[in-house]
């Protein structure tokens, strides 16, 4: 099991690179910026979902169920007046605002992502100093994350959410705990090599204390490697959120979710087939823009990866 | 080189026997009570209370842990709670269709992504290679499942080249078993052809730029005696290293694509386990697929020897 | 030469006798997989329908309710209504090839009666069940009771389905491992794969009835050589693979999937159980606001069927807002005192809740997404009790966790529950001993534990009287004490066609899919 999954997590071995320049470089490269921009709308689109034009996402409405984008539907309020609201992508089969839901499940989705890339490296973070640093330990840990990793991610999502009552914590805890492994694992390594290098090895015969060591020497080297990993953490949180949905133990249906959307939509693909469609191309643009912001990064921060 | 191999073996006990115990422990305390599953619409509490007594599932966590621990070492893998089958029968009658699925997914992944990735490397920089790259990005973007509905409207409803759904069997006939193997299997290989492609691209690259590529360049050497006998020679150990890492992505894929294309292997098995709380079979899949992925593993370690005389043990 | 000639005679004859006996193999999607076998230890609607393949009953229910002998040749009542007297039809054998017994029949109805509601009310009635002979047996019974030949012809879930004798003697509940039946159809055990299909072949040596099929009774004649249930997990596909022709017959196409195999002129519809199925919300009388019969009577003012119905079917022409809480279409339907209930007046329901000092706190209401007949039922069921003046916590989970949560006791905090939705089929809530949810004997009763000596003295009353006058009677009685105590409530009669080929003919009327009778050209 010693093959580092590379492709997935670069290692740097060098101090970081001066922030200044690798900011310049960020900006300029267009792979990056295409990816933020698009992260940054649907991250806007999502927090002022309310003002977009949207009615209430779990609103149910039997009699216009089902029905084809730009559908208008006249919706009398309790005092009587009557406003026409349309339908731009359809109802689905409870008569609920497709629009409103994937408008909605924006938040839902980049929280699931954001939420999954912190926790899993701020664990795997902890965990993986922990193994590097303290010898005794690192035998112990590693075994137990040789465990964890052993087990294919999706399998072990599913049988994690199975544990809890179904909802966003629990997919939310599902999703990380496959990734702390691999957080792990990164970090370990750049502590050991980092530990290797004569000014660090010179740093520890200075006397240097455990708490300065960590801060000015090994965390720095973990930034690049590590952003780069929750961005790729990221992107795939939003998928196994979709994929766990699909197979019907995902976030609660309540919830609008891009993956819930298509989950409930995909009996009827054939004839409604707007119930996959429209989350479908949101969630595939927005982990485009997570990956190609990801390789952007990798390529940046890391030169040595530069192309993969 | 055999006391390495042997090493590694051993190696790789302690990390199953870490599987067994943490899945073990997570299935003992999930919410759902298998007997009331079991037991039915119209069970009385009574009823249910033997069911549980019956399967043992009122007798203490440890004292389960150690009846299934010592069946599992006698290679009984128990009953499952559901089926009434042994859980080692049940598996034997799924693995076929997974490892048809598999296998042909790997074929079809490994046939184009290579050439792709070397391709791509070779015209560094030129709109195949941003092609191929944006391929691969995308594929790492769309959930499996919609890959798979678009391919059925497209070609096996639109077009009606491929059946539908189902899997024959290969004893079944040859023509009817590929039939039905391919719309699943180029589903499921997506994913794979973008990891491999891209790592391929990236290996080549990478080798392209070594000094005995310039040399042999510079010799006079035909591009594609460079390409294939150098270039990809040497790359071979990351690209192999990125296949057994995708096996992991693939045993997950599995169980989606077999949802979609009604496949009657592990993957359903495992879903429909999950879903009965099954927690034996659930235990044995699991265990299993971790198996196959620390054995696949393993082999690749030990691959490399072979792939690159540089690593000695 | 005259070897060469022979031979090749004979591989011709071969090839002729093949495309003249071809077998006929009918593949059909069922609701669910099949998973366990034994009809008797689970209520399961599939397991049933299983049950209807290998094995046969004594009596059965025709098209037009009436109970019917099947592997009863004649039966004698004597005067006092105290003994009767069976005696089986000629020609009866198992599968194994052994002869049908009195022994076997009286183990059967033994093992059946210890799970079956109304088997467990028919046990009270009966005194002895004796073997006469080879081909007789008499039961006697402590007083009269029209539940005995009801009994042995309930026509769904658990239905008294005949078994060896050594099969038979199974402990209840302990799935028996032997699936030897009677049955025109053999389970060809061998080819039994879960979660993949399950393969019925026609059993030679079955007699039928002489009369033609009729519902579940008559001549149980097989017209397919082979008949595979194949497990099909994903709706859509299995309408997919049916306009391809991959498959024969879909039991249950999902009904927003309907107009797609209408608008296939090779799909035919079979409308094959008109009396349909129920929608029916449960309460949890044991757990706070619902152990007091004002807050559930509150229930029944909040909500409407329309509703629900169209969340779920969508289409009228297989829906139908039915108050009864007896089947509409059945000769115990009534909407007598139903008037005001289910037209979701949200006003009464909030003074109801107020009279009764409803608190405000969350009720838990468990929702299943998985199954595509109940998904819709939870999120319609939340909208209308919240304008009803409730609180409500929608659970969210797969079927198996609802139905292994909906047998705890426990508060709701705790991993109790307050309120859950299912779906009944018709013919197994007819009358109020069959209907389970109308069980009022505190623990002793189906999940949700409702309690009220006043109901349970009904439906004895009920079980004791022969006559269908006064028996209507009772059911109103008990329909008007249901309106106080309101064990559970309707949410709408539904129908689902079967959708098959068209070049299949001869799908029964009955309340279980049956496949005798099916002819496919």
């Amino acid at each position: 099991m010693n093959a580092e999954p590379s492709i997935l997590a670069p290692v740097a071995v060098e101090p970081a690179a001066p922030s200044r320049t690798v900011l310049m470089r960020l900006v300029r490269n267009p792979v990056v910026a295409i990816g933020s921009v698009v992260l940054m709308l649907l991250t806007l689109i999502g927090l002022f979902a309310p003002w977009l034009g949207t009615i209430d996402p779990t609103a149910i409405n039997p009699s216009t169920r089902n029905k084809v984008p730009g559908f208008e539907r006249t919706i009398r309020a309790d005092d009587g007046t009557t406003t026409t609201f349309k339908h731009r992508m359809g109802t689905d089969s409870l008569g609920r605002d497709v629009y409103s839901r994937v408008v909605y499940g924006a938040r839902v989705s980049l929280l699931i992502a954001v939420s999954v890339a912190s926790i899993s490296i701020a664990i795997g973070l902890v965990i993986g100093l922990v193994a590097g640093y303290v010898r005794p330990l690192d035998g112990i840990i590693m075994r137990f994350m040789d465990g964890l990793m052993a087990i294919p991610g999706i399998l072990l999502a599913i049988a994690v959410v199975s544990l809890f009552r179904s909802g966003l914590t629990a997919v939310i805890i599902a999703i990380i705990v496959p990734e702390i492994p691999r957080v792990v694992r990164v970090v370990r390594s750049i502590v050991l090599s980092v530990r290797e290098e004569p000014y660090v090895e010179a740093a520890i015969m200075a006397g240097t204390r455990l708490p300065k060591l960590m801060v000015r020497h090994i965390l720095p080297n973990t930034v690049a490697p590590l952003i780069v990993q929750g961005t790729f953490i990221a992107a795939s949180a939003i998928l196994v959120e979709a994929i766990l949905s699909f197979l019907g133990i995902g976030i609660p249906p309540e919830i609008p979710t891009w993956g819930n959307i298509m989950a409930e939509g995909r009996n009827l693909f054939r004839v409604f087939p707007h119930n996959i469609l429209y989350p479908g191309i949101f969630l595939g643009l927005t982990v485009l823009a997570v990956n190609m912001l990801g390789d952007g990064l990798r390529d940046t921060l890391d030169p040595k990866m530069a192309g993969r | 080189m055999l006391g390495y191999i042997l090493r590694r073996l051993l190696a790789t006990i302690p990390v199953l026997l870490i599987v067994a115990v943490l899945v073990f422990l997570m299935l003992r305390l999930t919410p759902g009570d298998p007997a009331a599953v079991i037991a039915g619409d119209n069970a009385t509490s009574e009823q249910i209370a033997l069911i549980r007594n019956r399967l043992g599932l009122d007798k203490p966590i440890l004292t389960q842990f150690a009846i299934w621990a010592g069946n599992l070492a006698q290679g009984n893998l128990g009953e499952s709670f559901f089926f009434k089958k042994p859980i080692g029968e049940l598996i034997a009658g799924r693995i076929e269709p997974t490892l048809s699925l598999a296998f042909a997914t790997m074929l079809i992944a490994i046939c184009v992504a290579i050439p792709l990735g070397v391709l791509a490397a070779y015209k560094h920089g030129s709109w195949i290679d941003r092609i191929v790259m944006g391929f691969s990005v995308l594929g790492f973007s769309v959930p499996v499942f919609v890959i798979g509905y678009a391919l059925i409207y497209i070609f096996a409803i639109t077009l009606g080249w491929f059946p539908v759904q189902g899997y024959q069997p290969l004893s079944g006939g040859f023509g009817g078993f590929v039939q039905r193997l391919v719309l699943p299997a180029v589903t499921l290989s997506v994913i794979y052809i973008a990891l491999i492609a891209r790592m391929t691209r990236a290996s080549v690259l990478e080798v392209l730029n070594e000094d005995y590529i310039r040399t042999a360049r510079a010799k006079g050497q035909v591009e594609r005696k460079i390409l294939f006998r150098h270039a990809l020679k040497n790359a071979a150990v990351p690209i192999v290293t990125v296949v057994g890492i995708g096996i992991a992505l693939l045993i997950g894929g599995v169980v989606v694509t077999e949802s979609v294309y009604s496949i009657p292997g592990l993957g359903r098995l495992t879903v429909d386990a999950v879903l009965a709380r099954d927690y034996p079979t659930i235990q044995a899949v699991i265990l299993l697929f971790s198996g196959v992925y620390v054995g696949i593993n393993l082999l690749i370690d030990l691959a490399y020897s072979l792939f690159d005389p540089r690593i000695r043990y | 030469m005259a070897w060469r000639l022979r031979s090749l005679v004979a591989a011709a004859a071969i090839v002729a006798g093949a495309s003249l006996t071809q077998a006929q193999t009918l593949k059909v999607v069922m609701h669910s997989d099949v998973k366990i076998v034994d009809p008797i230890w689970t209520t399961a609607y599939i397991v049933r329908n299983h049950g209807y393949m290998i094995y046969d009953t004594l009596f059965a229910m025709d098209e037009a309710g009436a109970i019917k002998p099947q592997m009863v040749d004649s039966f004698t009542e004597s005067p006092d209504k105290l003994t009767y007297k069976f005696t089986l039809r000629d020609g009866l054998t198992w599968h194994d090839g052994k002869p049908v017994t009195p022994e076997d029949c009286i183990a059967s109805i033994k093992r059946w009666s210890a799970k079956d509601p109304v088997g467990q009310k028919l046990m009270t009635f009966v005194d002895t069940m004796t073997a006469d002979d080879a081909k007789s047996f008499t039961v006697k019974l402590k007083s009269p009771t029209g539940l005995l030949i009801f009994g042995l012809g309930k026509p769904s879930s658990n239905v008294p389905f005949m078994m060896p004798e050594r099969v038979a003697k199974t402990d209840p509940n302990t799935q028996i491992s032997e699936f030897i039946g009677s049955g025109p159809f053999v389970l060809k055990q061998d080819e039994w794969k879960p979660g993949d299909k399950i393969v019925y072949t026609k059993f030679k040596d079955y007699k039928p009835r002489a009369e033609p099929a009729s519902g579940l009774a008559g001549g149980k004649v097989a017209k397919v050589d082979r008949i595979e249930w194949l497990a099909v997990a994903d709706q859509q596909q299995a309408v997919n693979a049916l306009l391809a022709g991959e498959i024969d017959m879909v039991e249950q196409p999902a009904f927003d999937l309907i107009p797609l195999v209408q608008s296939d002129s090779n799909i035919k519809l079979w409308n094959y159980n008109p009396l349909g199925l129920q929608y029916t919300l449960r309460f949890n009388h044991t757990q706070p606001p619902f152990d007091n019969p004002k807050v559930r009577q509150a229930v029944t003012y909040a909500l409407n069927q329309k509703d629900f119905l169209e969340a779920t079917i969508g289409n009228p022409e297989y829906y139908q807002v039915c108050k009864s809480m007896f089947v509409c279409g059945t000769p115990l339907s009534s909407e007598k005192g139903m008037e005001g209930l289910l037209e979701s007046n949200f006003k009464k329901s909030q003074e109801l809740l107020k009279e009764a000092g409803y608190d405000g706190k969350p009720i838990v209401l468990l929702h299943s997404t998985d199954l595509l007949a109940l998904t819709n039922l939870g999120p319609v069921a939340k909208q209308l009790l919240e304008k009803g003046g409730f609180k409500v916590d929608m659970q969210s989970s797969d079927w198996q966790t609802v139905v292994s949560r909906r047998v705890r006791k426990d508060p709701v905090d705790k991993g109790g529950w307050n309120v859950m939705q299912t779906s009944w089929v018709s013919a197994d809530i007819l009358n109020p001993v069959m209907a389970g949810f109308f069980n009022a004997s505190c623990d002793k009763a189906a999940f949700g534990w409702p309690c009220d000596e006043q109901m349970e003295k009904l439906r004895d009353d009920f079980a004791r009287e022969p006559d269908p006058a006064k028996q209507k009677a009772i059911a109103e009685a008990v329909q008007a004490r249901w309106r106080e105590v309101v064990t559970h409530v309707h949410l709408g009669q539904y129908k689902v066609p079967i959708a098959a080929r068209k070049n299949l003919s001869g799908i029964l009327t009955a309340p279980a899919p049956v496949f005798w009778n099916v002819e496919k050209k």
